[in-house]
């Protein structure tokens, strides 16, 4: 006797089980995860107070961002200076520090990983000590070291000169960023099937950056992904560092970035629909990247 | 004989690695390593300088007379302030304990399924999760906020807690490392009669150990560093955090030794958890591969 095909529905009323096992979650996730994302997309075609009713107003905040807005403009600039500059220097880094302590013994891997990492973790508390570094008199430790090698006469106002408060953003960026990207690599590299490595040498292959190039990066290209995704939002929504050191709003908005402008429009003038456009747009962005940087890690090594 | 082919073979290996090149590779990791700790050891000393070392010009990077004022200090000023420094203490933990152990517990039940089980519309759901990797606080915080308000959480301690519950890299880390666990193990159990919640409970929850003390430590890491003030205006209910950073913000110089000590005392918790759990992390990442 032929057994009589199941329909979806009879299909979905037997893994019923595994529905109800994900549904708690799922109500979580889509309550604080996908609901605020759908929210911002309707909110950004309106204009909203959070006291008065949204009003309609089509795709006015879009167009006010990059024909009305000056300070977006530093705010997108800066943003993707983070993403084109930053992100790439801090991922290139941490793959190359991963790579060279890959063959250290275990106890020199464990501590180089967690000196990489605990700046990530720790970095609220680690703001202070970088406001300290950069203060504007000579106890700030780069003034009064710079003033004391006389390369200085004055001391600088490195936070709050619009000449410096980027570069210095970029530093501490910089030194807080390495966190999962890096602890991904590690792992990778780990991993990666030891007997390529002789079958490689066999087929000739001559140095260190070859068997790099040929073997290691195409076997971890998904950790590679999984890495590049964490760096690409870590760059997209730099903000508390910019807030953190420089203020909000920073001088002459030189430190302001996508998200900062999103809380300076949200938080301070509640101007909601205008805020939740510039979310959207740097949600697209961020996709954007992403799939443009999973193209170029498959690209390599072919 | 053999055993000297053998050493010939390794030396195979070695050679492509010159000298030359292991001096540029150490020099580089030890100049890197300087600009990732020099952060971290200058917050420590001036936590524990005197004061009269505080202003030295110019600034020293060694200390004297080590002295533990600043944490005195600290704790005075902590006294101090309207609401008791225990009340932060105690809000930090609750929420972060809470936090995390509801994230763990619910994600872990739904990255089961998602890794072992075929279901309709499970790609569809896996897709918007990666999808909401990409959705972080920093992005979602004003409807979020919207959200909040309208289920009238604002002002609560779930106000905080249910967003940390509802992110993504967690039940993605847990959905990969359950993947990896073999399908014989869980064969066995169920034709042992074993239902699938006795299964995830008796054989997956304690087979992913790793995954979940490493999803352990993002939030933790999160939780304990990023509790927004915007939800919560309550002195009653606010992080430690928060009371630390208006501390050391009231005036940075006048409390510099004891802003220092603030800093040091609010990293300590995440790196103690992170270097007693490292090994954990590293196997959990292994398995953190994403396709495209």
């Amino acid at each position: 006797m032929k057994p009589k095909k199941e329909s979806t529905l009879e299909l979905i009323v037997r893994k019923k089980t595994s529905y109800l096992m994900m549904l708690p979650y799922l109500i979580f996730f889509f309550a604080f995860t996908i609901l605020p994302v759908i929210l911002s997309v309707v909110l950004s075609f309106t204009d909203y107070d959070m006291v008065q009713k949204p009003l309609f107003i089509g795709f006015e905040n879009y167009l006010q961002m990059f024909l009305n807005d000056e300070y977006f403009i530093v705010a997108f600039k800066n943003t993707l200076i983070f993403a084109i500059v930053v992100g790439p220097l801090s991922y290139i880094i941490c793959f190359l520090i991963a790579w060279m302590i890959n063959e250290l013994k275990p106890l020199m891997r464990a501590v180089v990983t967690a000196l990489f990492y605990i700046p990530t973790i720790v970095g609220a508390a680690g703001w202070s000590v970088w406001k300290l570094f950069f203060s504007s008199d000579e106890y700030g430790f780069v003034n009064g070291i710079l003033m004391h090698w006389g390369i200085l006469n004055q001391p600088i106002g490195w936070l709050s000169d619009e000449k410096y408060i980027m570069p210095v953003l970029i530093v501490v960026q910089l030194w807080m960023s390495m966190g999962i990207s890096f602890l991904t690599f590690i792992a990778g590299f780990q991993n990666v099937d030891r007997t390529l490595y002789e079958a490689g040498m066999m087929d000739g292959i001559k140095n260190r950056f070859q068997e790099l190039w040929y073997i290691t990066i195409p076997s971890m290209a998904n950790q590679m992904i999984f890495g590049a995704v964490m760096q690409i939002v870590a760059c997209f929504t730099v903000a508390d560092v910019s807030v953190q050191l420089a203020g909000l709003p920073s001088t002459g908005y030189a430190g302001e970035t996508i998200v900062t402008h999103i809380m300076d429009y949200g938080n301070l003038r509640y101007e909601f629909g205008y805020a939740c456009a510039m979310a959207v747009l740097l949600v697209f962005m961020m996709q954007y990247f992403k799939k443009l940087t999973s193209w170029l890690i498959g690209k390599m090594g072919h | 004989m053999s055993l000297s082919l053998k050493r010939k073979k390794h030396m195979g290996i070695d050679q492509r690695r010159s000298k030359f090149g292991n001096a540029i590779v150490v020099l580089i990791i030890v100049l890197l390593g300087l600009f990732m700790a020099f952060p971290l050891y200058y917050t420590f000393i001036q936590s524990i300088k005197p004061s009269e070392e505080l202003f030295l010009f110019p600034p020293k990077l060694y200390i004297l007379r080590p002295t533990l004022d600043s944490y005195q200090e600290l704790f005075q000023l902590m006294s101090n302030l309207w609401v008791p420094f225990s009340r932060y203490l105690f809000n930090s933990l609750l929420i972060t304990v809470a936090g995390t152990f509801f994230h763990v517990l619910l994600a872990g039940m739904a990255a089961y399924p998602l890794a072992k089980h075929e279901f309709p519309g499970k790609d569809f759901t896996f897709a918007v999760i990666l999808l909401g990797l990409m959705f972080v606080g920093q992005v979602t915080f004003l409807p979020t906020f919207i959200i909040i308000s309208k289920l009238g959480m604002l002002n609560t301690y779930w106000a905080y807690l249910c967003p940390t519950i509802g992110t993504s890299l967690g039940l993605f880390l847990m959905k990969q490392f359950i993947e990896q666990i073999p399908d014989a193990l869980i064969e066995a159990a169920r034709i042992d009669g074993a239902n699938e919640w006795r299964i995830y409970f008796k054989i997956i929850a304690p087979n992913v150990k790793p995954a979940i003390l490493t999803v352990i430590i993002f939030q933790f890491v999160n939780i304990w560093n990023g509790l927004s003030k915007e939800v919560v205006y309550d002195e009653q209910l606010k992080a430690v955090k928060i009371a630390l950073d208006q501390v050391s913000a009231s005036s940075l110089y006048a409390r510099m030794g004891a802003g220092m000590a603030g800093s040091v005392l609010l990293m300590l918790p995440p790196i103690i958890l992170f270097v007693i759990l490292q090994r954990n992390v590293v196997e959990t990442m292994t398995f953190a591969g994403m396709k495209e």
